[in-house]
């Protein structure tokens, strides 16, 4: 082959073909970094965009009212039995004093409208502090109840007053009531602690994580039980046992491959089929939800722990077996634990990733309405990133900040599993 | 309560085979096993089987005394409908085991819940029986076998390599699990719908007519809709990730000095950990909205639910993905190809366009084979911001739907598993299983076939 002769250049021609080039450098550079920084700018966004509409949800709007605890009505035979005081109509005692507050409400609808003002909980909460006092009884006091969501929306300024009547879920007339008991100081906004303790509820001002967090408990805890001792030998077995010619091994090993790129949604529909529908387990239980997740997770460990057993050099095996260790003994007594930060890192993060898994969990009738807190692995139960989906899916404007306020929970848990993860790899990251 | 029972006796097992195992051996050298391994082959002899039969108790047991029960019920009773002898039995079951009936329980009840008990009893006795002669025959035979020639570590290495073998076999369990259960029900599909129909047909309404005359419920399955929509998203996602991603791994790789690269690996890294449920929320609410308002102010007609919306959020989830496996790939090329480049005169950016970048191709275009694997599985974004909508169109700003979106719609709610609707979705999951499977299988052997070996 000929080359063609290189021309040669002048020294100006010199500098600016140059000057072009470093050009060209500096464009390349500028544009890499601006995907750097687009990359962390939306992460930025996502986050800002989340706190900002969940962090309100950690506050909720309470109306004081001066409600008479009439004791004919409470406790006629004066007993002081707790079902009889659990029983009384509470809603009419409110109902009263929301209409000795704003006397000149006469009509029927408007009172109906003034009655709206309290969350459909407060006969509740009344009930239950009247049993924890019960010398309030035949008095006249000062008792905070949550508002409704509507109200409580509107108080956190979530609903513009300057629209039109016809364009807010809210009429005129009920923001001349909300600030009047504003001017009055009845409307108070205290930390939500109804949130972390209840369970689901179609009203939005009643609904809390707790019976998320716990079903979540529970099914982290049998994935931890089942997925972390399944994965480790697994791991053990292909890295420290496996003959390296086998068939059997080779088939493994794509296997665990093609599972870790498998979408979780067909994870759903193997656990829908084979644990609900052949073996008959209870449906939306953690236990369930739990299988379906480890044979998911499974993969992830299983490459996690390889890498950490990889990382061990060979002299570490070498010497234990050169002085008569046994396989097992060289693997159990030495190489596990030189490993066993690398495994705990990669089993924390596989964790983190079952933790926010949601699409199988779908499948198998996690998205049911479950009112109470589960009691075990197989009672009906959500978890986190399910209650969060179907919050996101409701339409009341008050469930999209519960939604925030859930997703901000998630990932505390997630940001803190992670971090124990970066943790213990600094802590115990070593260089052979 | 059973499974504390054989806790202890295990550990007395392991105590009795101990002390023999010590006190037989005292000091001497020349035995091949230490009493620790006898002890653990005491164990492993007298609860192995034992295990064995408690298990196969608690998970057969309950059929075992159901069938019993169900072959010995009074003729009028067998001769009843299955759904009403079923009721019977589970009233039975429910009377027996102390939970609340739905019904008064009648004479008959009674007298199966009796037998229920009957057998459960028998059973139970049977089984523990059977556990303390396992029990027995075991530790008598570890304890016999407590020689100074005995040996009991290899004996233990052999069962502790098999469990860790079994271990190993899980994964392909679950993917014979995958493969039976979802082609299963998929055949099952194909008998009511054609295959041909199913793969080509481009009318997508799974709505079975409940009365025969009812309209707009004609029940049509012809997925292409899906694939364009599922085709649509993930073209946008990858035209969002795939420049952000790699040009993100490139500027981190060979530009960023060390302080920019400790702030943007973690960003990445947490971009990578937020679970797909808070995208979805993310698209649902702020990126869909924006997506309208914007097409709106340039006068184009926009549904709330946009194939563009979901695509850029999946495009954003798709960017570490994509920059973390581009890293690796441009880390795999060596020092030594890029110095000679720098040595040559090179800038920086033509080392890594004609140098660094075509040595890395087959890593990325793996990468990249995997992120689009990625996007045609990932579910939660698209199903609270495509849409449920079957069109078949390649307009970024209509409300598509994806076969992820189907699945998990047609599966959600109650469910009868014999009607076509719920068998599509095993039909589609099929599709979707195999797809990424190809794409996988694809890129590894891309990563394979092209990668240079260097050293």
């Amino acid at each position: 082959m000929v080359w063609p002769r290189p021309r040669r250049l002048g020294a100006e021609e010199q500098a600016r073909h140059t000057g072009k080039r470093y050009a060209a450098e500096s464009r390349f550079k500028m544009v890499g970094l601006a995907a750097v920084l687009t990359s962390m700018g939306l992460l930025v966004l996502l986050l800002s965009t989340i706190v900002g509409q969940g962090f309100t949800a950690f506050w909720q709007t309470s109306l004081s009212l001066d409600v008479n605890l009439d004791a004919a009505e409470i406790d006629p035979q004066g007993t002081r039995n707790p079902q009889d005081i659990m029983a009384a109509n509470y809603a009419g005692l409110i109902n009263d004093a929301l209409y000795a507050k704003f006397p000149e409400v006469t009509s029927r609808s408007d009172r109906r409208d003034l009655r709206g003002l309290v969350s459909v909980g407060a006969p509740g909460q009344v009930a239950q502090y009247v049993l924890d006092n019960p010398d309030v009884i035949g008095t006249t006091q000062r008792v905070t109840v949550l508002t409704d969501d509507v109200v409580d929306q509107f108080v956190k300024g979530k609903i513009d007053r300057d629209l039109p009547e016809s364009a807010r879920p809210i009429s005129d007339q009920t923001i001349g009531w909300i600030d009047r008991l504003e001017q009055d100081g009845a409307i108070s906004s205290n930390f939500n602690t109804l949130l972390f303790e209840n369970g689901d509820s179609r009203e939005p001002e009643l609904a809390g994580i707790w019976g998320a967090i716990v079903g979540s408990f529970w099914m982290m805890i049998i994935v931890l039980a089942l997925a972390v001792p399944i994965g480790v030998s697994a791991a053990i077995y292909l890295e420290e046992f496996a003959p390296k010619k086998s068939k059997l091994v080779d088939l493994i090993e794509v296997n665990i491959n093609n599972l870790a790129a498998v979408p979780s949604i067909v994870f759903g529909l193997l656990g829908l089929a084979v644990f609900l529908n052949t073996l008959h387990l209870p449906r939306s239980a953690p236990l369930v939800g739990a299988l379906t997740i480890t044979l998911m997770t499974l993969p992830i460990i299983v490459v996690a722990t390889r890498a950490a057993l990889r990382a061990v050099p060979p002299s570490i095996r070498d010497a234990a077996l050169g002085v008569g260790a046994s396989k097992i003994q060289t693997v159990g007594h030495h190489v596990l634990p030189l490993a066993l930060p690398g495994i705990m890192t990669g089993t924390i993060i596989g964790m983190a990733h079952a933790l926010g898994e949601t699409a199988p969990l779908i499948m198998i009738g996690m998205v049911a309405f479950i009112v109470d807190i589960p009691s075990g692995p197989l009672s009906p139960a959500t978890v986190l990133p399910v209650q969060i989906y179907i919050w996101a899916d409701s339409p009341e404007r008050a469930f999209a900040e519960r939604t925030a306020a859930g997703i901000i929970v998630l990932l505390a848990f997630l940001i803190t599993m992670n971090a124990l993860a970066v943790i213990l790899r600094k802590r115990f990251e070593r260089k052979w | 309560m059973g499974f504390i029972i054989l806790v202890v006796l295990a550990a007395v097992a392991y105590g009795v085979a101990l002390k023999r195992a010590a006190g037989t051996q005292g000091t001497s050298k020349a035995w091949h096993s230490r009493p620790g391994h006898f002890a653990w082959y005491a164990l492993g002899l007298a609860i192995g089987p034992a295990f064995l039969v408690w298990a196969a108790w608690q998970i057969f047991g309950g059929s075992v005394v159901s069938g019993l029960v169900a072959g010995g019920l009074p003729p009028e009773i067998a001769a009843l409908p299955p759904l009403e002898r079923n009721f019977f039995l589970s009233e039975a079951s429910r009377l027996a085991y102390g939970q609340p009936t739905i019904r008064e329980a009648t004479p008959e009840v009674v007298a199966a819940a009796e037998a229920y008990s009957r057998y459960f009893t028998i059973g139970t006795v049977a089984m523990w029986a059977a556990i303390a002669a396992l029990f027995c025959a075991g530790l008598a035979m570890a304890l016999g076998r407590i020689a100074p020639d005995t040996r009991a570590r290899n004996a233990i290495e052999r069962w502790v390599t098999t469990a860790l073998l079994a271990a190993a076999a899980i994964s392909i369990l679950t993917t014979i699990g995958i493969v039976f259960s979802v082609a299963y029900e998929a055949f099952r599909f194909f008998q009511s719908v054609s295959v041909f129909e199913f793969l080509f047909g481009t009318r997508w309404s799974p709505q079975m007519a409940i009365r025969a005359d009812q309209v707009g419920s004609s029940g049509a399955f012809g997925a292409v809709p899906l694939f364009t929509g599922t085709l649509l998203i993930t073209t946008i996602a990858m035209l969002v990730a795939a420049p952000l991603g790699l040009l993100s791994a490139i500027y981190l790789s060979e530009y960023a000095p060390p302080w920019i690269r400790s702030i943007a690996k973690p960003v990445l890294e947490i971009l990578a950990g937020v679970p797909t449920v808070v995208y979805g929320f993310f698209a649902a609410l702020t990126v869909a909205p924006f997506v309208r308002g914007l097409g709106e102010s340039l006068g184009l007609s926009v549904s709330s639910e946009s194939a563009l919306a979901a695509g850029v959020v999946m495009g954003i989830m798709i960017i570490p993905f994509i920059s973390s496996l581009s890293d690796d790939a441009i880390n795999a090329v060596p020092r030594a190809l890029r110095d000679a480049s720098l040595g040559m005169g090179a800038t920086r950016a033509e080392t890594m366009r004609q140098v660094i970048f075509p040595a890395a191709l087959p890593g990325i275009i793996a990468g990249l084979l995997l992120a689009i694997s990625r996007a045609i599985g990932e579910t939660m974004i698209v199903v609270m911001a495509a849409g449920l909508a079957a069109n078949l169109t390649a307009n970024p700003f209509a409300g598509v739907t994806t076969v992820t979106v189907q699945i998990a719609t047609l599966l959600t709610g109650d469910q009868e598993f014999d009607s076509p609707k719920t068998l599509a979705a095993f039909a589609l999951g099929l599709v979707l299983f195999l797809a990424t499977l190809t794409l996988n299988v694809v890129a590894l052997y891309v990563l394979n076939k092209y990668r240079e070996k260097y050293d």
